[in-house]
């Protein structure tokens, strides 16, 4: 029975392994500047690493950083890394609707390792969501998080500046790449992609909202207006057709 | 390790789990109203876009590091290149780019 399972998640596994890398390569970069600044922040390697393992969301981790270096009490740290992460459950909430039915327990296990990265790799998948797929995306991406913030903890301030700069476009490109052939194929993603766009930036730069919370609402503004005039355009597309 | 950082990890990875997790426990097996499905469907185009903007402006001093960078990504992208040879191109052009500037 084992192996039954085992040859069916098998391939799926290694698909999901293998559109982790791009997430992997990603996350060098920002995991090893992590580790760099929890070593500056006076955490220990212990610490560090156990953040990195136990948390696995790096606006978090920097923000949790700066809120330490500035004496921050431990409740408004865990406050705040809620409020930075709650965008969590829409897209957790997206990906319900797009992966294979049952499987909760496998679900609840994989629900860990959902990240922005993660979870818009899965989202932009053509086939259903497996979770062996979800077991090899997350996979990839965590090792990558955690050994690179352990890379970073030691070495850090040894890596070439040019090189750590330029890599930190890396997960930029990739939600590029991600987006760029949705967008060709349809207008409706080129209009939800540009809406969540403006309004980001619009919240980013006269709000005070917190990054966590203005990408929710972009995101959530977008997807229900996209949906009501979709709607609308159904509707008076179906009086046309019976006049 | 001090407990008391400790103790704020934990507490971190706990809050930052349970909204991952509870989507899948709560909607399991549940069919959600049509709009509702809708609107979840259009959730990751709409992340994206906002996950891009205006974040990638801000990944260097120099504002044009990240719309080149950017740039590169999507000519690479709708050309029709895998996910991983735009992500190690821009990187490259970036390389290139602080090279000559």
């Amino acid at each position: 029975m084992a192996e039954l399972a085992m040859n069916k998640t098998h391939p799926e596994f290694k698909r999901g392994f293998q559109s982790g890398v791009s997430i992997a390569i990603g996350y060098a970069p920002i995991a090893i500047t992590f580790g760099l600044l929890a070593k500056t922040t006076g955490l220990t390697f212990g610490e560090t690493i156990l953040m990195s393992l136990i948390v696995f969301a790096g606006a978090s981790q920097y923000i949790s950083l700066s809120l330490i270096s500035l004496g921050t009490g431990v409740f408004e740290i865990i406050l705040t890394t809620f409020i930075v992460n709650i965008r969590h459950f829409l897209m957790s909430a997206a990906l319900n609707e797009k992966s294979e039915k049952g499987q909760t327990i496998n679900k609840a296990v994989y629900s860990f390792g959902i990240t922005d990265e993660t979870f818009s790799v899965a989202a932009m998948r053509d086939d259903t969501v497996t979770s062996g797929y979800m077991f090899g995306l997350n996979l990839i991406s965590y090792c990558s998080w955690v050994l690179c913030s352990g890379v970073g903890f030691y070495l850090g301030a040894n890596l070439p500046q040019t090189l750590q700069e330029s890599m930190s476009i890396a997960l930029y490109a990739m939600f590029i790449g991600l987006l760029t052939p949705s967008m060709k194929k349809s207008m409706k993603v080129v209009f939800l992609a540009a809406l969540a766009a403006c309004l980001n930036t619009v919240f980013t730069m006269t709000t005070e909202l917190s990054t966590g919370w203005a990408i929710v609402i972009s995101t959530l503004i977008s997807a229900v207006l996209v949906e009501l005039i979709e709607g609308m355009k159904a509707k008076t597309g179906e009086e046309e057709d019976e006049k | 390790m001090r407990s008391e950082i400790v103790w704020m990890i934990v507490g971190m990875g706990l809050v930052t789990y349970i909204p991952r997790m509870l989507p899948f426990v709560l909607f399991k097996g549940k069919e959600l109203p049509p709009f509702l499905q809708g609107v979840l469907k259009n959730v990751p185009s709409a992340t994206l876009g906002a996950l891009i903007f205006p974040g990638v402006f801000f990944i260097n001093e120099d504002i044009w590091f990240g719309v080149f960078g950017a740039a590169v990504a999507f000519i690479a992208a709708y050309l029709g290149a895998n996910v991983i040879v735009v992500v190690l191109g821009s990187i490259a052009a970036l390389s290139l780019y602080s090279f000559i500037i």
